[in-house]
């Protein structure tokens, strides 16, 4: 049974800097189930995502990262719980919602006989556009966006993995959506074309776009996102703002610091903002402080007592290091239910 | 931060999990979906030269290869004996066939050739003209939507705002037009043959006859509608193309032999039956695509389908 991990709140903004205050988020999945036969994808998952947000979701591969994209558009419908995408409900208000929304899956989902051109067309004219000047115009500026305005013509089957992830990109942005669902959208990419498309998507939240984007690359998800839901057996583990995760995880700061003389170290005991001083013989102490802004302070306190300082280094914690750390902890967690 | 929550319940022990109802999608159709469906079906249908050439090829050998083979033979044979003994066996057509081959090709004053090539081509040669348009618009309905699913693209359209009612009217005429375009088209050559054959041996051009045109216009695309809807509902369900085909070798067999049967039977018939058969067909075209219909859902052009 998966285990949801519940961390420390901290005192900060829930929502992501991008996101204007007040707003109704955009989707709001309430725990949500959905089952496929005796295999369950989604097992009550709940989280929102705010307006104008890149919001990752994080999980191994069958954590339900594609299954919940499936629930937002309306392509499956849930078995239980509440799915609100714009406020509406995609299993009734479906086409509403659908219109609205972009999609890139994880296979791109081209037509290879066709040309770019043809494929651009026929999404256009499903989502309304047409097949006249809106559509052309459109296309046109997707196309020129995107990089691939030179081989429209082209059959797809001749398109390279990273053209055919950019003209994907480009479709479903064509009806100007207001939202957009990335399914690893980097997979099979060298890392250029992974950077490109990554630097297209931060653009398009600049634009006033919001996003959900599912990966189980950390690194990605790391300078991108402005909330990660990590998912696990269908249910979301933790989710949050990144940085306020890693807050919430290892609420203390800690700094290793390094002396000639090690003993002067234990003179930081006394110092404003620290909570501890771990000292090691063979190593630099271990500080944990309230803020790293007190890293200075610290510095300046052992130049006081005559220290000569070597090393000063403060221990971040990065989002890679947090998606282990809770997985980890839920994998015990797991174990120990089932010793139970 | 998220609250605990319980899971749903496993079902009962050597149970799997209940399937689920179809999502149903209801409100007017669009018909401009349909037919951007269609017309986006027909162009890569049109790009894949393996598959239309010899689907043109099975056109050419019904309508004009064996027709032009058969009637030159049949008028040009010198041996009066054979085409007397060829003459004697149309005896056996319903009286309403003979008077129609008598008063069309001259009475007693027609040439063995003539009657004989003229209900060759009239009576005989009617269930091509529903094997062809059958045989082709099967192979293309029957990886209309399992193709999608293999392809990866039935998740694009999953995704659309397109209903499923309008996909699936959309495969279904790009199913249904390849096959029912050769035919016309062959139909027309096969016109042309039989009145430059024929013609001459009785009295000038006469072809097609009135239940020729009502079999074409009438009887023939339902049939079309019929097997495909059919098809088209094999095809959401199976898993891969291979077994899409078989699958619907099997159910179009019976059909292209009943719709041989009435469409043979309709000209025998004359008008009014070969009105009443293609007005039975339609019936049964449109209780299929009802059904039809609902067997497309999103689940399926996912490849995630566990509805019934």
């Amino acid at each position: 049974m998966p285990v949801v991990m519940t961390l420390p709140s901290v005192p900060s903004a829930s929502a992501p800097d991008r996101a204007p205050a007040g707003h109704a988020p955009v989707v709001s999945l309430d725990r949500v189930e959905r089952t496929f036969g005796d295999q369950t994808a989604l097992a009550g998952l709940s989280f929102t995502v705010p307006a104008r947000s890149i919001t990752v979701l994080l999980g191994p591969n069958g954590a339900g990262k594609t299954t919940c994209t499936r629930v937002v558009t309306g392509a499956l419908g849930p078995d239980g719980g509440t799915v609100r995408v714009f406020g509406l409900d995609p299993a009734t208000d479906g086409p509403e919602v659908r219109r609205r929304i972009g999609i890139v899956s994880a296979k791109p989902a081209l037509y290879d006989r066709l040309s770019g051109l043809d494929n651009l067309r026929y999404a256009a004219e499903l989502y309304g556009l047409g097949r006249r000047d809106v559509a052309a115009r459109r296309i046109g500026e997707a196309a020129e966006r995107f990089g691939i305005a030179g081989a429209l013509d082209q059959q797809v089957g001749g398109y390279s993995t990273g053209m055919k992830t950019r003209l994907a990109l480009a479709r479903s942005v064509l009806h100007e959506p207001e939202l957009v669902l990335y399914d690893e959208p980097t997979s099979g990419l060298d890392p250029e074309s992974s950077y490109a498309v990554l630097e297209l998507i931060r653009e398009m939240t600049g634009q006033g776009n919001t996003v959900i984007m599912c990966t189980h690359l950390l690194l990605e998800a790391e300078g991108l996102a402005d909330q990660v839901v990590m998912l696990q057996d269908g249910q979301s583990l933790v989710q949050g703002p990144p940085d306020e995760l890693v807050r919430r995880y290892w609420p203390d700061r800690t700094v290793l610091i390094d002396a000639e003389d090690r003993a002067a170290l234990a003179a930081l005991a006394g110092e404003p903002g620290v909570h501890d001083v771990r000292h090691r013989d063979d190593g630099p102490a271990t500080v944990v402080v309230d803020d790293l802004a007190r890293i200075p302070d610290l510095v300046h306190a052992l130049a006081r007592a005559g220290a000569r300082v070597t090393r000063v280094e403060a221990e971040r914690h990065s989002l890679e290091d947090l998606y282990f750390a809770v997985r980890r902890d839920s994998g015990e967690n797991r174990i120990g239910e089932v010793v139970q | 931060m998220t609250a605990t929550i319980d899971p749903p319940a496993p079902p009962p022990k050597g149970q799997g999990y209940p399937q689920r109802p179809a999502q149903r999608e209801t409100g007017r159709i669009e018909w401009g979906q349909i037919a951007t469906v269609a017309r986006t079906d027909l162009k890569q249908l049109i790009q894949a030269k393996d598959f239309w050439g010899p689907m043109v090829g099975l056109g050419a050998i019904f309508f004009c290869v064996v027709p032009t083979i058969l009637l030159f033979s049949l008028t040009s044979i010198a041996t009066v004996d054979a085409v007397e003994q060829i003459s004697q066996t149309l005896e056996v057509l319903p009286d309403r066939a003979q008077e129609s081959i008598q008063s069309s090709t001259g009475g007693d004053d027609a040439t063995p050739q003539g009657q004989a090539s003229y209900a060759l081509a009239v009576f005989l040669f009617a269930p091509v003209a529903v094997v062809v348009p059958l045989t082709i618009s099967t192979a293309v309905g029957a990886a209309t939507i399992v193709g999608e699913r293999e392809r990866g693209t039935g998740e694009f359209l999953a995704h659309s705002p397109a209903g499923v009612r309008e996909i699936y009217l959309g495969k279904l005429l790009a199913s249904l037009i390849p096959g029912y375009v050769t035919t016309v088209v062959g139909f027309g050559i096969y016109s042309l043959i039989v009145n430059l054959i024929v013609g001459p041996e009785v009295g000038g051009w006469f072809f097609p006859t009135t239940q020729w045109w009502i079999l074409m216009a009438w009887v023939v695309p339902p049939f079309l509608a019929l097997t495909l809807s059919l098809v088209l509902r094999l095809s959401a369900r199976v898993k891969s193309t291979a077994a899409a085909q078989q699958a619907s070798g099997l159910v179009s067999l019976p059909l292209i032999m009943v719709a041989y049967s009435q469409s043979t039977g309709a000209l025998f018939g004359g008008a009014r039956v070969t009105w009443i058969i293609g007005g039975l067909a339609w019936l049964l075209a449109v209780l299929g695509l009802r059904r039809g219909m609902r067997a497309v859902s999103r689940a399926r052009l996912l490849g995630v389908a566990d509805e019934q």
